[in-house]
């Protein structure tokens, strides 16, 4: 099953229908509650990226039989130092984002987190692609 | 116990879901928190977040943790998209105008217990 969501940029009134679209598909295929509490956040956590900083971008999810694929592509202005961004309490968040509780520098982190694998890449000034699979 | 009593002594408004009904055992932990990423990483059950942001944002970050009650302390006042998507998520919503501090210390004293 294959989904495809266009995200806006600075809309926080629809940031995280993406993830709760994709809670519910998952719940309908009766994916132990766990593993789908992994997956929305960690998904949540990249659609919030993608608003937060991005002017816009798209998420791409196939669920599969034994695992779940995220595939999150931003248009925005890249991060400088992947490395650093990875590091809990790192943000470069506007003070609009952190005013809609966000931007305290735990979203990569936390994708991390409950990721069984993340790959991220980005280049300066074009944008950010993010890579997640979680085992079912 | 029912909520009742707790709802009762942060002196909350019910606001969306039947609150009432629910019962403090339904509740072990709460959390409090303005930053939705630190309610993100919680992994516990039956935890309630107390928390004075109070926008869609709010709602969304329950929805992902699980969490099925929310109370919106410092007066602030839900909006009717937060209504609709509470509802559809089956989260239950109080508003109180309790600091995030008060409501803490009032839920420590029913027996909620912090989770860290």
């Amino acid at each position: 099953m294959e989904f495809l969501f266009e995200i806006e940029g600075a809309n926080f009134s629809v940031a995280g229908n993406a993830s709760s679209t994709i809670k519910r598909a998952l719940k309908q295929r009766d994916v132990d509650p766990a593993k789908i509490k992994r997956i929305v956040v960690a998904l949540f956590e990249a659609e919030i990226n993608v608003v937060a900083h991005a002017d816009h971008g798209t998420i791409r999810v196939l669920i599969e039989d034994h695992q779940v694929q995220m595939f999150v592509k931003d248009f925005g202005p890249g991060i400088e130092d992947v490395k650093e961004a990875m590091r809990e309490g790192y943000s470069t968040a506007s003070n609009s984002v952190r005013e809609m509780g966000f931007g305290a520098g735990m979203g990569l982190p936390n994708i991390k987190r409950n990721a069984d694998v993340f790959e991220i890449e980005s280049i300066k000034g074009l944008g950010t692609n993010a890579h997640i699979i979680i085992y079912l | 116990m029912l909520m009742n009593e707790i709802i009762k002594r942060i002196e909350a408004r019910p606001v969306c879901g039947d609150v009432c009904s629910l019962r403090t055992d339904d509740f072990e932990f709460a959390f409090a928190s303005d930053l939705m990423s630190d309610v993100l990483r919680l992994t516990y059950e039956k935890t309630m977040l107390v928390t004075g942001l109070c926008n869609v944002q709010t709602i969304r970050t329950a929805e992902m943790a699980e969490i099925k009650l929310i109370i919106i302390c410092r007066g602030k006042k839900c909006d009717d998209q937060m209504f609709k998507i509470a509802k559809e998520c089956d989260i239950c919503l109080l508003e109180t105008n309790y600091s995030v501090y008060r409501v803490c210390g009032e839920l420590y004293s029913y027996g909620i217990k912090p989770l860290y």
